[in-house]
């Protein structure tokens, strides 16, 4: 016997993913209209070159938007790449060592996950220009040497605000990891370095690219923290596009939202099928 | 000074404990193993077996004492440096490599050139009689087909010593016993010192040239199979090992290794010791069920009347349960080797029991 469902249940069901997804098809759907303009769709754009993909192939053409565009990168690989290894060997540590205070450093480690990003926008941005204040000041550096907020401040507050979340997901993959193989390993004549290549990576990878996946999706899309503590040159992809917004919005912004929405997607299924076969 | 395969002096290991005490999960534990010889580490839960054989692979460092193999001192020593391999109890294979890798792997990490490798890797597999299973991955195998993979990947580096714990903990009785004489063939095969930890005292018994009995992290006896049997020195051991009778009483005197006892009831019991006692001391005489006897003879030395509670028929044998006058219960083994296996005495009779002096021993706590 099936149970009856309550029609309402199926209404708020069929309302969450229309609010959730509707905003996405519309941007998609605009990313291919004839009007320059985002207010009506006019139509299917057929223009010179690329046919319907004309706003995507206009895109190129933004230098500025290409420049964001690549500094979005460099930061989330550089970021994800410094932020995975950080976060497994916390996640490592946290697994095989017990010492005084680990319950303490454990909360303490994932607490940049509640704290409102706001807090630990402004947080950094104190911190790093108190820092760089002080250190120009007391080497009194010439104007061209002094730090300044930019592409470096950026990678490190995202390493920052990723690492958390690196370790979360390997640590769920640690759960239960049998450490008679690592013995194992050793009792054959493995040093620890050849143990943890051979072994212990091996058996966590799929924890380690899912955090890693997770990272990057994470740094690509944050305007909070990068608004903070970016500077001049560089600009990534959400602060260039909230600038635009201020002006004008065209379907180019829709053609560069739905390229992005179809990585941050791709990564993100890739992340749970890992962290599906890992469990 | 004979050189032995492992030895073991005054070792003690000490564990913090959950909540800030201290474990002492080894005291004090000196032991010598021979070259080539089987050696089984046999005692109930959590008397320190795993952590002795853990001492000896380099998992574990000792807190006190020294661990030798071949004479040499282990100090510090990691186990990736040590002349010794462990089979684990839950096998401990690496899921991701084909058990050709896992088999090759020690070799491998000793730099062995891949062709050599693949030669002594079907070698192996075949010696433990799983030829041509070098592609399959572990979770495709059965638990004693991982055992068996288990043992090619150590005996495969043809260690000084083999370290065995509780590896066929995992399998069901028959697959047991199989593995049980598998293991021994492989042993005398190689030729290679075995040391191997169990809480089963059959299994023990019945493949060891020597056993070490632990309890409480000590090393209680150590002897050949029959010895630690016919011999208990303490009573641990003889509760331990097999079915005995524990008849508690007093030292009346002692004559060389003869004790006089005064047992509960005013019963005396005739029992040997290599211990010297005093009188009036508390001990027990310790005596095996098939040692003692219905129908005694005539002038036999420690005769008790009883009356039997139970009679258990067992095929081979039947056991007698007899309370004695003293208030004594013990259990009574006959063999049932007449041609009509009538049972020598019903539920509810009378009887009279004995045993004779040489196998009964006393032993203190
Ligand atoms: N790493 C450890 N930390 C704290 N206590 C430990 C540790 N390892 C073992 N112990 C303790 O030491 C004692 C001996 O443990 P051990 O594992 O050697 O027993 P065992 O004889 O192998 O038992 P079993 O038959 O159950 O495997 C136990 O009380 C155990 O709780
Ligand atoms: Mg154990």
């Amino acid at each position: 016997m099936t149970k009856k469902r309550s029609p309402w249940l199926i209404i708020a069901a069929l309302a969450v993913y229309f609010f959730l997804y509707a905003p996405i098809v519309v941007l998609v759907v605009f990313a291919f209209n004839s009007s320059r303009t985002n207010v009506v769709f006019e139509g299917v754009v057929n223009r010179e070159p690329c046919g319907p993909f004309y706003w995507f192939c206009a895109l190129a053409g933004n230098r500025e938007l290409m420049s964001a565009a690549q500094n979005t990168l460099t930061i989330a690989l550089t970021s994800t790449f410094f932020s995975t290894i950080i976060g497994t060997m916390a996640a490592l540590a946290l697994q095989r060592y017990s010492f005084p205070g680990k319950t303490f450093s454990e909360a303490l480690l994932y607490i940049p996950i509640v704290i409102p990003e706001i807090v630990m926008g402004i947080g950094i941005l104190v911190l790093f220009s108190t820092l760089f204040r002080f250190i120009n000041t007391t080497f009194s550096l010439p104007p061209d040497a002094r730090l300044t907020m930019g592409l470096g401040t950026v990678i490190i507050s995202h390493i920052v605000f990723s690492v958390p979340f690196v370790t979360l997901v390997v640590r769920a993959r640690l759960h239960g990891f049998d450490k008679s193989v690592e013995e194992a390993a050793q009792d054959l004549y493995a040093d620890e370095w050849r143990t943890f290549w051979r072994v212990t990576l091996p058996l966590i990878a799929p924890g380690v690219l899912a955090g890693a996946l997770l990272a990057f999706t994470l740094s690509l899309d944050d305007f909070v923290i990068t608004f903070f503590t970016t500077g001049p040159g560089a600009t990534t992809l959400p602060i260039y596009v909230y600038g635009l917004l201020r002006r004008i919005t065209t379907p180019e912004l829709n053609a560069l939202s739905t390229i992005w929405i179809a990585l941050v997607l791709v990564a993100l299924l890739i992340a749970q099928r890992l962290e599906r076969r890992a469990g | 000074m004979p050189e032995y395969a492992v030895e073991l002096r005054d070792v003690s290991k000490r564990f913090p404990g959950p909540s800030g005490e201290i474990v002492n999960a080894v005291k004090n534990v000196s032991l010598q193993i021979r070259d080539g010889e089987f050696f089984s580490l046999l005692g109930p839960s959590g008397c320190g077996k795993t952590t002795s054989l853990r001492m000896i692979a380099g998992f574990e460092l000792p807190t006190e004492g020294e661990v030798y193999i071949h004479g040499r001192p282990m100090g510090q020593t990691p186990p990736y440096r040590r002349p010794v391999n462990t089979v684990f109890q839950n096998y401990a294979l690496f899921p991701h490599m084909t058990i050709g890798e896992n088999v090759a792997f020690g070799l491998e990490m000793k730099g062995v050139p891949k062709a050599e490798r693949e030669k002594r890797v079907k070698e192996a597999l075949e010696m433990v009689r799983l030829p041509g299973f070098e592609k399959r991955r572990p979770r495709q195998m059965s638990g004693g087909q991982q055992q068996r993979v288990a043992l090619a990947r150590a005996l495969i580096n043809h260690p000084e010593v083999l370290l065995l714990d509780e590896p066929l903990g995992a399998l069901d009785l028959k697959l047991r016993k199989e593995m049980q004489l598998e293991l021994k063939r492989l042993q005398r095969e190689v030729g290679i010192t075995f040391i191997y930890v169990t809480h089963d005292q059959e299994e023990a018994l019945t493949m060891s040239d020597r056993i070490a009995v632990m309890s409480g992290g000590r090393v209680l006896q150590v002897g050949p199979a029959h010895e630690i049997y016919e011999k208990p020195n303490c009573k641990f051991v003889a509760d331990f090992i097999g079915e005995t009778n524990l008849l508690e009483g007093k030292v009346i005197h002692q004559h060389g290794r003869q004790v006089e006892v005064l047992l509960a009831g005013g019963l005396t019991a005739h029992a040997e010791s290599d211990q010297s006692l005093v009188s009036g001391q508390q001990v027990f005489v310790a005596i095996r069920p098939e040692k003692m006897a219905l129908r005694p003879y005539d002038g036999a030395h420690n005769v008790y009347v009883g009356r039997v509670e139970e009679v258990v028929y067992i095929g081979t044998d039947t056991h007698y349960t007899v309370r004695l006058a003293g208030g004594q219960r013990v259990r009574v083994r006959e063999q049932n080797d007449d041609p009509f296996s009538r049972p020598l005495a019903n539920s509810g009779d009378e009887v009279r029991v004995y045993f004779d002096q040489t196998p009964a021993r006393v032993l203190t706590e």
